[in-house]
């Protein structure tokens, strides 16, 4: 191991973090890919690979992915919810990896909502 | 593909006993057979803090809490909430009295009212990954030190800051340092005191397993500021995960440079050893761990001359506590204000405790100084388990004394410092060096054991005194001669056989153990005898001249009989007392009412532990 300079900590800390910053709960976009049993059956698995290979791919570190179960639509699964920090989350639905890729780059990077594959803007009110 | 979920599960001593290891590996191999050992990433974290309900394990970025997992748990989690997305309720805590469980550790009491400055990593950092570490700002402040600030800049910063030594005297830590970086001759060291023996205090042993780094990174901040070259890391043998933890620690950032020499090329040369204790008490004095680094007998030594004088091999030596080390750094990085304006007026920043006996949540925890002991026993605590009455809280460990909640509702007197009286309710009493000394008790370490109705307090006093005096190293009379009157005196009490003019003696042969003994053992080991003596009187008096403990703790002093309305309405003699009795003095047949020979009870109470209906009375 060779030894550290003060530039090196500097670029593993930014290394390291980008593997850790999860754990901080922190993220500028979620998303939740709806794993019910409808959307496991419909494909959301795949979906879901196609999201972290996104993130990948992208090298984002403030891209954060959980799980729902079913939200009630099922005919309309593979579906998942892009919740931009301080935005409505939106709902999109009938989704195939190429649409994903495009939501990325259109939603998640650009800021600007994928209409045509949106549903809705907003969730249901809870209680 | 980057991970989606990470599992921290807790692996501090207490969780790994408790089987978190096998949870762990059962969530490995569970995760693979679902093909998601790629999404979801397993970290296993020093200690969480809530030992009372582990294993446990917090998922994250969501901060689910799962908690008393076992490995029959794992498929249902793995399959309802990494493959489903549905957090399992079943696992979650639920506080006594909630009506649900609640999901996010964030928002569970136990947590809330937390403020971590010297844990500030744990449960988030893999303690033996350096890399974690650093993530986590870690060695920045170091990089600050070494390049921005002067070692003068650095003893001011710690001095302004107000942090004050953590292993419980409270001896302001800038200015200690500021006296090594004065002190003559070469080379200067620092040593860390990692030699934690309170009975049921567990703080240090905790920051070296949950992040051993923050310590180093202290050490090394400190060896900038007072020029030392050599540091030692002392711990107790009988911390075997702590000691890896550090050992691991100490040679990743040897491997990176962080130790040894030309440190980041900043010209610093400083490397740390480990020292392990044999586990006597009196090496947590500073002189008698001296002693003991050097390889002679853990003996302490007359102050004057002080470590930061003659310290180790004779020279210039900086000792510091585990906890004092890990606060290091965010103070250097965030700077005194921001530290100085957490706590009360004298006492800055936080304090670590751990948290146990008859309360529900026992565990570690970190608080500003100033909290109350309410605050801490209840809204973090839980309060006291089976509703049962809060007595007492002993600080301090055997150093410390007993605060009694017996006063809770009025108001007493109290000498603050200034001289003027002031009214105050003890379990309001804020936490900080002043305030429990002032009751006679002392900050300590952190070790704070909350004590029920159940709790005999002259038992407690001679628990204590008896770790004392087979602690004490026999080095000075008062010590050696004066815990062992007392242990006597105090044992002839808890049998019945005390008389009032123990109680005089009592206190005048505390009074001199405290005035004359060498060290700090011998000066504050009478504490808990002469704190239950003012605050408990009543309950040494009920030994002595009625000859009963109120706690019902002293067994010579009860009696047993068996209700026979009881025993038979709803016992129907089952007769389970009888075969039990080792004495054989129970008499009775079956669904008739049983009977203790009092001349045969040797008063062991195993009738008690036995029925099944409560039958048996202790008087």
């Amino acid at each position: 191991m060779p030894k550290l300079k003060i530039e090196d900590l500097a670029r593993m800390r930014e290394e390291a973090r980008r593997a850790t910053m999860l754990r901080e709960g922190a993220g500028r976009v979620k998303i939740i890919v709806h794993l019910g049993t409808c959307g496991i059956a419909a494909g959301g698995r795949n979906i879901m690979a196609a999201v972290l290979r996104e993130i990948e791919e992208r090298n984002l570190h403030d891209v954060l992915v959980t799980t729902s179960g079913c939200a009630g639509l099922c005919s309309r699964e593979p579906m998942m919810t892009v919740e931009v920090l301080g935005q409505a989350p939106v709902k999109y639905v009938d989704l195939t990896e190429g649409k994903v890729k495009e939501i990325f780059a259109e939603h998640v990077m650009g800021g600007k909502i994928a209409e045509r594959y949106a549903l809705a803007v907003g969730s249901e009110r809870a209680m | 593909m980057p991970y989606r979920v990470h599992c921290m599960v807790c692996a501090g001593t207490g969780c790994v006993s408790n089987r978190s290891l096998d949870v762990r590996d059962a969530l490995e191999k569970e995760l693979r057979k679902r093909g998601l050992e790629h999404e979801v990433q397993i970290v296993t974290t020093g200690c969480n803090g809530f030992c009372a309900v582990g294993p446990l394990m917090v998922v994250q970025p969501d901060g689910i809490f799962y908690q008393q997992l076992t490995t029959k748990d794992v498929p249902q989690l793995v399959e309802e909430h990494f493959v489903k997305g549905r957090p399992v309720q079943r696992l979650m805590y639920t506080p006594p009295e909630a009506p649900a469980p609640i999901p996010k550790m964030s928002d569970i009491p136990f947590f809330k009212h937390q403020r971590l400055i010297a844990l500030r990593n744990r449960g988030l950092v893999d303690p033996e990954k350096i890399e974690d570490y650093i993530a986590r700002d870690g060695y920045q402040a170091l990089v600050k030190a070494l390049t921005q600030m002067t070692p003068d800049e650095i003893i001011e910063e710690i001095t302004r800051a107000g942090l004050r030594g953590r292993g419980g005297a409270g001896f302001p830590t800038g200015v200690k340092w500021r006296k090594v970086r004065e002190a003559r001759g070469e080379p200067k060291y620092i040593i860390c005191n990692g030699d934690e023996g309170d009975p049921g205090a567990f703080m240090d042993r905790s920051i070296f397993e949950s992040d051993p780094h923050s310590v180093i990174e202290g050490m090394l901040i400190g060896a900038r500021a007072i020029g030392a070259r050599y540091g030692v890391v002392y711990i107790r043998n009988e911390y075997p995960l702590a000691l890896e933890r550090i050992q691991i620690a100490i040679q990743q950032a040897r491997e990176y440079g962080l130790l040894g020499e030309n440190i980041l090329d900043s010209g610093l040369d400083f490397d740390i050893s480990v020292t392990r204790g044999a586990g006597a008490f009196v090496c947590g004095e500073e002189t008698a761990l001296i002693a003991s680094v050097e390889g002679r007998l853990g003996d302490p030594r007359a102050r004057p001359p002080y470590p930061a004088e003659s310290g180790l091999w004779g020279k210039p030596t900086c000792i510091n506590n585990v906890e004092t080390w890990a606060n290091v750094p965010p103070i250097i990085l965030n700077g005194w204000e921001w530290y100085s304006q957490i706590g009360t007026e004298r006492s800055k920043g936080t304090k670590v405790f751990s948290l146990v006996g008859k309360v529900r949540n026992t565990g570690l925890v970190e608080v500003p100084m100033g909290i109350t002991l309410r605050q801490l026993i209840y809204d973090i605590g839980g309060g006291i388990p089976g509703d049962k009455k809060f007595k007492a809280v002993q600080t301090g460990g055997p150093s410390g004394g007993c605060i009694p909640a017996g006063m809770m509702d009025q108001p007493i007197e109290y000498v603050a410092p200034d001289g003027k009286h002031e009214a105050r309710d003890y379990l309001d009493l804020p936490i900080d060096y002043e305030s429990l000394t002032e009751v006679g008790s002392m900050m300590g370490s952190g070790g704070l054991v909350v004590m029920d109705e159940d709790t005999c307090m002259v038992d407690v006093a001679r628990f204590f005194l008896a770790f004392t005096q087979d602690e004490s190293c026999g080095a000075c009379a008062p010590c050696r001669e004066g815990t062992k009157l007392m242990l006597d005196i105090l044992t002839r009490i808890t049998q019945g056989h005390g008389t009032m003019d123990d109680l005089r003696a009592l206190e005048e042969i505390g009074w001199v153990v405290k005035q004359t003994s060498l060290c700090g053992l011998g000066k504050t080991a009478p504490n808990p005898v002469l704190t239950t003596l003012k605050y408990f009187r009543d309950e040494y008096i009920a030994h002595i001249e009625a000859h009963k403990c109120p706690a019902h703790v002293c067994r010579e002093l009860n009696t047993y009989r068996i209700d026979p309305v009881i025993c038979v309405e709803r016992g129907h003699g089952c007769g389970v007392c009888r075969r039990e009795c080792p004495e054989k003095a129970i008499f009775g047949e079956k669904n008739q009412p049983h009977r203790i020979d009092t001349t045969k009870c040797k008063k062991c109470g195993v009738c008690v532990d036995v029925c099944h209906f409560n039958a048996v009375i202790v008087e």
